[in-house]
């Protein structure tokens, strides 16, 4: 056989493995079932309009709220991590390593529950500030080492002509650093808000009350009610109307930055 | 323009002067002085620390040891306000370090307004006489990104004229440049030189340094070797090793 008959054998075998495969999956199914578990349109219609006028609502605004919160936190942690005073270094490193190296499950049980049994203290706005907050924090300790890298790829020579101008190390820092940093940070910033998206499913933990679910518990609860899957192929549909565009999003902005740059 | 003449009569006086990066001592006992009005070019070898002793007067290094005065001020005296004096010296850079994110017009007037507290309209003001002077106004709504090499070099002056320094130090300014840009820089520094700016300036350009340079300082091996006017350290040399380095550039 010429090389070049080996390729076309090879990519033959390729498509006819393809092929039976996807026979096999027709043919095989029992599709019935599949309908009866996930696709039942009546159990789909009584979910809206709530799924998107409460349940994704809830999604994005806690998505929203934990990303502006953790965004400060991870700002915060990322000048500790830069800071001249060693402690403050150690503060921010700690602060990162042990949420990052912990389930978000585990961090959220003890907002929800550890911190208010320990303390009797409730955090403001109930259980979906609770949830947000508990969001927050985590997502800060990825969001602060995305940041701290936006800061020193900022060219060392910005701060110096900055300084050499005679600004203050604090006004370099908010006026000619900061502004870059976030510009070239906006795509992995972006992409943090997705993982959020998702990371809200986690909150049905917290048991919330019926106005107060995201996708994930208003679809769950739905499923246990009904003893049918369809509700997740719902909230999942929901999912993706929220995450493929944002993804897309984020896929545009690092080509136009690379442009750029 | 001018400032009232300062007690001592040196706009800089570096005495003593010793930096090192780890093991590596890069000036090894620098004393020197510019007077004000005064354009020194700091000629020499790559390595030989030109550009460091250039970065400790305005502080952008911290020497190891010995002592930089600016207008008299010990700026290495731990309670200096060093910002203070950085705003009276004006820094031109290799790789000119305009601010991407800002216009051109911005660039010219943020320290203005956050460091000098000028209104805005006078430090647009100032601005576009600064941009006019570099003949840059035309360019004053672009941004660094838009602007040839030379135009951000250029503009990187004006910013720091708009400051209103007692003197400038610039650190191969011209380096970074395609050799036909090179010459609009030189022209903007050569009438910052007539105009009595004091000056300090690194540099390879020897046709410059011969022209507008009062005195001429050859540095090798963190020392100065040679320093005089340019037609004695440039054209007859005394020292062995500044003969060997003109030879090569020349």
């Amino acid at each position: 056989m010429t090389p070049r008959q080996r390729r076309r054998l090879f990519r033959g075998v390729l498509y006819a493995v393809l092929v039976a495969a996807i026979v096999a999956v027709l043919l095989l199914a029992d599709w019935p079932k599949v309908q009866r578990a996930f696709f039942q349109l009546d159990i789909a219609r009584d979910m809206f309009p709530e799924v998107v006028t409460r349940a994704t609502w809830n999604t994005i605004r806690y998505t929203l709220l934990a990303f502006a919160i953790g965004f400060v936190i991870a700002l915060a942690l990322a000048l500790m991590k830069l800071s001249p005073v060693a402690p403050y270094r150690w503060i921010a490193t700690a602060y990162i390593e042990l949420l990052r190296g912990l389930p978000a499950l585990v961090t959220l049980s003890v907002f929800a529950f550890g911190i208010p049994i320990a303390f009797g203290w409730r955090f403001p706005f109930g259980t979906a500030g609770t949830g947000s907050i508990a969001l927050a924090v985590v997502s800060a300790a990825y969001m602060a080492e995305t940041i701290r890298a936006g800061i020193e790829a900022v060219p060392r020579g910005q701060t110096e002509a900055a300084r050499s101008l005679g600004m203050s190390g604090p006004q370099a820092m908010t006026r000619i650093i900061l502004p870059q940093a976030i510009r070239i940070v906006v795509p992995p910033l972006t992409n943090e808000i997705v993982l959020l998206i998702k990371d809200t499913a986690l909150l049905f933990l917290i048991g919330f009350a019926f106005f107060e679910k995201e996708l994930y518990s208003f679809g769950r609860d739905i499923a246990s009610d009904t003893f049918n899957s369809t509700p997740f192929t719902v909230i999942a549909a929901m999912y993706l109307v929220i995450t493929i565009p944002l993804t897309q999003l984020v896929a545009w902005l690092e080509r136009r930055t690379k442009v750029v740059r | 323009m001018s400032r009232p003449t300062p007690p001592t009569g040196h706009a800089i006086e570096v005495k003593g002067l010793h930096k090192s990066f780890g093991d590596l001592e890069v000036l090894r006992g620098i004393d020197f002085r510019i007077e004000i009005g005064e354009v020194v070019c700091v000629i020499g070898p790559s390595g030989s620390g030109k550009s460091t002793l250039l970065r400790c007067i305005n502080l952008l290094e911290q020497p190891t040891s010995g002592q930089v005065l600016v207008e008299g001020i010990d700026i290495t005296h731990p309670d200096a306000d060093v910002d203070n004096v950085r705003r009276r010296i004006g820094m031109v850079f290799q790789s000119f370090n305009l601010f991407p994110h800002l216009s051109v017009l911005k660039n010219l007037t943020i320290a203005q307004e956050i460091v000098l507290g000028r209104d805005h309209n006078q430090a647009v003001r100032v601005a576009k006489d600064n941009l006019q002077r570099v003949g840059l106004l035309d360019k004053i709504t672009g941004t660094p990104g838009e602007l040839s090499g030379g135009q951000q070099q250029r503009a990187a002056i004006a910013r720091a004229l708009s400051m209103d320094p007692d003197m400038m130090l610039f650190d191969e300014p011209t380096s970074a440049l395609d050799p036909e840009l090179v010459g609009d820089v030189l022209a903007v520094m050569r009438s910052l030189a007539k105009d009595g700016m004091t000056m300090m300036v690194v540099t390879h350009e020897m046709g410059f340094a011969r022209e507008v340079a009062d005195r001429v300082v050859f540095m090798d091996d963190g020392l100065i070797v040679e320093e005089g006017p340019p037609d004695q350290v440039i054209d007859s040399p005394r020292e062995p090793r500044t003969r060997l380095f003109l030879s090569k550039v020349l």
